[in-house]
């Protein structure tokens, strides 16, 4: 049971929610909650921000200043807000279609930017809300509504992309940590540039049941046979890491942050004496 | 004193903008409508603004929507494929009553189509572009001292109906370098958004006062909590399948410009009373109609002049009235035919309408529209 001061980020008049029981989703919204709490935030001061799709509803049900906007958008509308006020706490959850597909562009020049947000991407494997067609992160061979026959299209790595693109935090873990989703959301938040969390979430609705993880808890037990964790991944052929998932913290560095920088160049030519 | 100054019309654009305190700009390059947003980049940060160059059209107009809901007066400029490519979230903004101004310096098109000439083929993409239904408010600037003005204008309409505003300039226009008398500061009105004064607990994001029909606005970080999102929701801005909600506010984003069309509608008219023949044009090309029926008048023609300035709402009765009396109307487009339409639509076939179409680039000159009103009046 979430503890009261938890529980008092929900937004109570906005239930019952639209996920599926069992979803993964909501066991990454508590961790998100519980890293804002934990974290000393205030929901006046904090921003959640989303695209379209399953993950993209949680901001209807946090008690915060929430944006649901266009798919793969929310990354363009979370950098006008940061921009307009850094002082704002803003984490801008997404879904691997949103992130990977749709918003890629957006994803990458937000990496590059090292703009003060934490995107916290929920990676299901699958385009759940439109009915378990194929993303960019469906395995191969992964049978999805627009992949009958197997998924043949080479699908991302979430964190290897923010990395290359200039993220200064990058974590991974599952569902299945949900303490280490907190502790990640958290540093991710505490890191004053663009962070990435990524959290392998599941669908046993759409892409479970045709993959042979047709409950949640069949979910639940792969993720936890899946996982491994960084340190260990290390010493591992990468034959080994085969249909792994390695969790741990890939980047954590120190970077110019993008408001930052816009605020030292409207001091440079006298605009905050205006 | 008021300054004078000879600037070029998409530099004015953004001198108006900045005056109507526009501190917010997020945006893309495209030809013709650059200048702007190196203006906005230029200005910006030395009001202590925000300039934000994006990775695309598309997260131009993000950015500046996430601009003004966090407060400030916002725009964006674009043209052509990049009009094209902020539909979609420009209907996010008219269904969430984010209050923006966006500007279109049209281009010739279909596609990549003509960046460096004219056209005024985005009329009824202004309209009825991006999906759904909405009210559009859009004005047609002629000059480059109403560029100015207009961009003040668009900024207080989109403040006070919350919803976006658009600026059809074109390229002309844009790179047309004029005389501008720099009105003094405090001259013009200026509109700022209403902001809720109750208690952050008992705000209702999307209830409308009852005197005005419009629901005030708060910005992320003024305390306020509240939920914004694209799809059809109630006042508390939640998502709605309930019939009566929705009717409501679907009807509600029609009304606020249907309700105050008469204080949005603008229009400009020379020599109409005894005209028999109304020459209607907007943009640049009114200015080559005016020319035009001006000669007309000292060849002893009664023709008159009617320039819409809002070409959304359209002055649609103002121009019945007149063609009605006239007889005649010509409409000198750079498109095959889209004000045209609305100018049909508007007379209820009290009045002729002849169409004059160019789509080549180029300007009418004069002499060409001249030619067309002397060949009606026989």
């Amino acid at each position: 049971m979430p503890r009261p001061e938890v529980l008092d980020w929900l937004r109570n008049k906005f239930f019952p929610h639209m996920w599926c029981p069992g979803c993964g989703h909501g066991i990454i919204m508590h961790a998100i909650l519980r890293a804002l709490v934990a974290s000393g935030k205030t929901k006046e001061e904090t921003v959640i921000a989303s695209g379209i799709g399953c993950s993209s509803r949680m901001p209807g049900y946090i008690d915060a200043c929430t944006m649901h906007t266009t798919h793969g958008r929310s990354l363009g509308f979370a950098t006008g807000i940061k921009l307009a006020r850094p002082e704002l706490t803003i984490v801008d959850v997404m879904g691997d279609g949103d992130c990977t597909a749709i918003g890629g562009n957006h994803f990458i020049h937000a990496c590059r930017r090292n703009i003060g947000i934490t995107a916290v991407v929920m990676n299901n494997n699958i385009y759940g809300m439109t009915g378990g067609q194929a993303s960019p992160t469906t395995p191969l061979g992964a049978k999805a509504t627009t992949a009958p026959f197997g998924v043949i299209d080479p699908p991302f790595d979430v964190c290897k992309l923010a990395q290359g693109a200039g993220a200064t935090y990058v974590a991974r873990a599952t569902i299945a940590q949900p303490l280490l989703c907190e502790q990640y959301i958290k540093n991710g938040i505490a890191n004053k540039g663009f962070s990435v969390v990524e959290i392998i979430s599941s669908c046993h609705t759409q892409f479970g049941r045709r993959n042979n993880r047709r409950t949640p808890l069949d979910n639940l037990n792969y993720l936890k046979g899946a996982s491994v964790p960084l340190v260990k991944a290390e010493g591992m052929a990468p034959e080994e890491l085969e249909g792994k998932i390695v969790t741990g913290e890939f980047v954590k560095r120190e970077g110019t942050e993008y408001t930052d920088l816009y605020l030292e160049l409207i001091a440079r030519v006298g605009g905050d004496r205006v | 004193m008021p300054r004078v100054e000879f600037w070029q019309g998409n530099v004015s654009l953004a001198y108006g903008a900045l005056a109507a305190g526009c501190r917010f700009f997020g945006g893309y390059p495209i030809t013709p409508s650059s200048e702007i947003a190196e203006t906005m980049a230029e200005k910006l940060p030395t009001l202590n603004g925000r300039f934000i160059q994006m990775e695309d059209e598309i997260a131009g107009i993000a950015a500046t929507i996430g601009g003004s809901v966090a407060g400030y007066k916002a725009m964006t400029a674009t043209s052509g494929p990049g009009f094209s490519l902020k539909q979609e979230n420009m209907g996010l903004a008219y269904m969430a009553e984010i209050p923006i101004v966006i500007v279109d310096v049209m281009r010739g098109g279909p596609s990549t189509g003509l960046p460096t000439s004219i056209a005024q083929q985005d009329v009824m993409q202004a309209r009825w572009g991006s999906h759904g239904d909405h009210g559009t408010i859009a004005y047609a600037p002629s000059s480059v001292q109403e560029c100015y003005e207009i961009a003040i204008k668009a900024f207080n309409m989109a403040e006070r109906f919350r919803q976006p505003v658009l600026i059809m300039s074109d390229e002309v226009l844009g790179h047309m370098r004029e005389k501008v008398v720099v009105p003094e500061e405090g001259s013009l009105p200026i509109v700022n958004r209403k902001r809720p004064t109750c208690d952050p607990g008992e705000f209702i994001p999307y209830k409308p006062d009852q005197a005005d029909n419009l629901p005030p606005m708060a910005s992320f970080g003024d305390g306020y909590r509240w939920h914004i999102t694209g799809l059809t929701h109630n006042e508390w801005g939640f998502p709605t399948n309930c019939a009566e909600e929705i009717a409501k506010k679907c009807a509600r984003l029609m009304d606020k410009v249907s309700a105050y069309r008469d204080d949005i509608v603008e229009y400009e008219t020379e020599s109409v009373d005894d005209a028999k023949i109304i020459v209607v044009a907007y943009g640049s090309v009114a200015r080559t109609a005016l020319s035009a029926v001006r000669q007309a008048r000292k060849n002893g023609l009664k023709v008159g002049y009617f320039r819409p300035i809002t070409l959304w709402p359209f002055p649609d009765r103002e121009i019945e009235t007149l063609a009605e009396k006239a007889g005649t109307v010509l409409v000198p487009e750079l498109n095959f035919g889209q004000m045209v339409l609305e100018v049909e639509r508007a007379i209820h076939g009290k009045a002729g309408v002849v169409q004059m179409s160019l789509v080549n680039g180029e300007l009418f000159q004069p002499s060409e529209i001249l030619k067309k009103i002397e060949e009606v009046a026989r």
